[in-house]
């Protein structure tokens, strides 16, 4: 049974490779917060494996903070860059009725 | 019947790799910033509910399951949530998807 836990704690940090790669490349901010966000996710489910894999059923809650930090993280960044644009000319010009309804919700 | 729920808690370990590596690698080889989104979402509710179900087959009925299934429910609504607020922010920042066509939108908001 500790094979399979192996084998998905494997391949959960081949996606995290995965992703880092993304990270790295990734043409957009967007892209590298996607990424990152993948990664959050990925790290949270390697805690509960690795807690498994150990027998320490412990890492859980370890698992429970980073999620909750990485959920808060990623509107955070999301939050700052859509801020940090707001300033520059024409940013939102494509998408006028989008713009609209994104101004009217942040209210 | 312990045989029995290791089989099913191996099987939905498998599976939920599987799903895991299918969205990593398309969060790394498609074309487009929405379609890597799409990619991504695979990863994040399909492989990783279906890895935390094999975990929760193999606790049991204790506090352990309780804290998987809060892990999970929290993965089910907080990363769909993080896509769209993603790919809202990208529409809004100027982003087009790589098939639409010129000057017209590819999707009414």
């Amino acid at each position: 049974m500790s094979m399979m836990l192996a084998a998905a704690t494997l391949a959960v940090l081949v996606c995290v490779v995965l992703a880092l790669a993304r990270a790295a490349l990734g043409p957009t901010v967007f892209d590298r917060l996607q990424a990152a966000n993948t990664i959050g996710t990925s790290a949270m489910l390697l805690l509960a494996l690795f807690g498994f894999l150990n027998g320490r059923p412990e890492f859980l809650d370890l698992a429970i903070t980073y999620g909750l930090l990485n959920i808060i993280g990623v509107i955070a960044v999301l939050k700052f860059f859509h801020q940090g644009d707001l300033g520059a000319a024409g940013a939102e010009g494509a998408a006028g009725a989008e713009g609209a309804a994104g101004a009217e919700e942040k209210r | 019947m312990s045989f029995l729920i290791d089989i099913a808690s191996a099987l939905c370990l498998l599976a939920g790799a599987f799903f895991c590596l299918v969205g990593a690698w398309g969060l790394l080889r498609m074309p487009d910033f929405y379609t890597r989104v799409h990619a991504a979402s695979v990863l994040e509710t399909l492989g990783a509910d279906l890895i935390l179900l094999g975990l929760v087959l193999q606790a049991g009925f204790t506090l352990v399951a309780a804290k998987l299934l809060l892990i999970g429910l929290l993965i089910f609504f907080a990363s769909p949530t993080a896509s769209h607020a993603l790919t809202r922010a990208a529409m809004l920042r100027g982003v087009t998807p790589l098939l639409a066509k010129q000057g017209e939108p590819s999707s009414k908001p």
